[in-house]
């Protein structure tokens, strides 16, 4: 089961058992909420924005192992980053897990680079997209929650 | 075999029906169930959602639409009468499959979500006032929740809910508390799809029939697995669905007593369900056709009755008596994991297990027994109110038809150690 593990590697296990940034954040000035109906998987982001630099990120939540591990792999990504950053990171994650990136080598994402093997299982796309929608929500500074429906 | 044997419940194997039984033979009937995915073979575990279909269900379809195929009730050509015939003749073999006293007491739905839909709108609309009360179950798929709800809001009605124990069954007495002079119908599933528990349907309607109310069981989950006789549980209404009866998808039953459906206003206008239309005035038509507009799903109604055929040759006392040994093969098996909970563990269930394994998500045993070629369904099951009773985001749920075999349970635990496995 190779496939397997190319879904399920153990940086994403180990972020899935452990969360980083798993915390409300006392001192956040945007949070979003996101929410996929179809498996149940909820989340909350929140962001500390200083100007246009978030400052610090984290995140709440319950769901499996690629949705939590996602969120977790993206505050670690985006803490520093600009919001312009964030939007291109968010780019090319996005291209990676549905499969239409072009020629661009997927280790440009670092880390995150561990969820290239989700494309190869549709349905679980939305797993790992939704901590991203939720953190543009919260960048955007909207108020609804999102959904992935 | 004895006629003994035949009577016996359904929790209680009988060695004479399962050697009997065949499954591996009953197996090459059904084209798909030889598909491999993700180049294992397929271990079908996901009934509840939906059947396969034997080849004759298949054959059946593809011989309507190549010698048969036209519309019914209409013309006086040949095929007209061709189809019309074997139309009618499906409606007659469902009520042999239930049991109903009339031809006409069977109502042609696109499946059991459009019976209950039907029975909502137009019995739930004339007889609701404000301050009325329906009573359902917590263990009701959302088909059977959403319409009473619908139909409440705008008769300012109440919804009553019967809760359920930690193992997943019904309790009686709040059930019986909760009947009174306000309750104006009672709708409960035969069996949960999520949780496997068959309800004590027949002691319920009685209950209910003492205070006058009448009572719709939703079969979607029954009506494969066990024999059903609705003048045996004198139910009121009863809603079955084709495809998870190993017939084709967007056709089912209703049936309704005959002086209820009578007394019923339509649920839809047009073809069919008219005797004479005017600008000034409508007669409708008799029973059935009543609540049957447009040109019905003829071919999914051929090809239902094929399934029943089917399965009544098989036997629905063997098929009960049969898989309630794979459900208790299967409980033992998963109940041996560590970690792993069982969720709906009622005396009588029928077909369903539901289970959580600790530090995984549903979602994840789901995509993991997938690529092992064992399907099942992981989420919410359509009844988000059953997993926030257990306090669950979802459940991965293993659903048993009577072409399930042992073995299929073997890979099932198989692909769950190994999730367990890739988990550690």
């Amino acid at each position: 089961m190779s496939d397997l593990r190319e879904l399920y590697q153990q940086v994403i296990l180990d972020h899935y058992k452990r969360p980083r940034n798993f915390q409300k954040l006392e001192d956040a000035n945007r949070h979003a909420e996101g929410y996929n109906p179809l498996c149940g998987d909820e989340i909350t982001v929140y962001l500390h924005m200083d100007g246009d630099v978030i400052k610090d990120i984290s995140f709440q939540g319950a769901g499996c192992a690629i949705s939590q591990s996602a969120a977790s792999l993206m505050t670690t990504t985006l803490k520093g980053k600009t919001k312009a950053e964030a939007e291109e990171i968010f780019t090319k994650f996005h291209e990676m897990v549905t499969g239409t990136a072009g020629d661009g080598d997927p280790m440009e994402l670092g880390k995150l680079a561990v969820f290239c093997g989700v494309s190869e299982f549709p349905v679980r796309v939305k797993c790992a997209s939704l901590p991203w929608h939720t953190m543009r929500a919260a960048l955007e500074g909207k108020d609804d929650a999102v959904s992935t429906e | 075999m004895t006629q003994a044997a035949h009577q016996r419940v359904a929790n209680e194997p009988c060695q004479d029906c399962l050697v009997g039984f065949g499954a591996d033979k009953i197996r090459e009937d059904f084209p798909a169930l030889r598909l491999k995915v993700h180049g294992k073979p397929l271990v079908y575990l996901d009934n509840a959602a939906t059947t396969h279909k034997p080849q004759v269900v298949i054959d059946a379809l593809t011989r309507y639409y190549t010698e048969e195929n036209s519309n019914v009730h209409r013309g006086v050509h040949f095929l007209s009468q061709v189809a019309t015939q074997a139309y009618d003749g499906g409606r007659n073999r469902v009520r042999r499959f239930l049991n109903a006293a009339h031809d006409h007491e069977i109502v042609f739905t696109r499946g059991t979500t459009e019976g209950i839909n039907l029975v909502a709108q137009s019995y739930g609309r004339k007889h609701l006032g404000t301050g009325d009360e329906v009573i359902i179950s917590a263990m009701e798929h959302h088909s059977n929740i959403v319409p009473w709800q619908m139909v409440c809001d705008e008769k300012r009605a109440k919804l009553k809910v019967i809760p359920i124990t930690d193992a997943g069954e019904l309790c009686l007495d709040e059930y019986e508390r909760m009947l009174s002079d306000r309750t104006k119908l009672v709708a409960v599933a035969h069996v949960s799809n999520a949780l496997g528990t068959v309800n004590p349907v027949r002691e319920m309607i009685a209950l209910a029939h003492q205070r006058g109310v009448p009572v719709l069981v939703d079969g979607a989950q029954s009506a494969s697995h066990m024999p059903v006789d609705v003048q045996e549980l004198d139910c009121d209404f009863y809603a079955f669905s084709s495809h998870k009866l190993f017939g084709p998808t967007g056709i089912g039953a209703l049936y309704g007593k005959t002086d209820l459906l009578e007394a019923m206003p339509p649920y839809q206008g047009g073809g069919d369900m008219i005797s004479s239309v005017s600008f000034e005035k409508t007669i409708y038509n008799t029973l059935p056709y009543k609540f049957e507009a447009g040109t019905p799903h003829i071919a999914g109604v051929i090809g239902l009755a094929a399934a029943i055929d089917y399965v009544e040759a098989i036997g629905r006392k063997q098929i009960a008596v049969y898989e309630a040994d794979l459900l208790a093969y299967g409980t033992e098996l998963l109940s041996a994991i560590p970690g792993l909970r069982l969720i709906g563990t009622a005396r009588a269930k029928a077909s369903v297990l539901s289970f959580v394994v600790d530090g995984i998500h549903a979602h994840d045993v789901g995509t993991i027994l997938d690529m092992a070629g064992v399907a099942v369904r992981a989420g919410h099951h359509c009844a988000m109110p059953v997993m926030k009773r257990f306090g669950l985001p979802a459940t991965a749920r293993a659903s048993l038809a009577f072409y399930n075999t042992r073995a299929d349970l073997d890979a099932l635990t198989k692909a769950i150690h190994k999730a367990i496995e890739v988990f550690a």
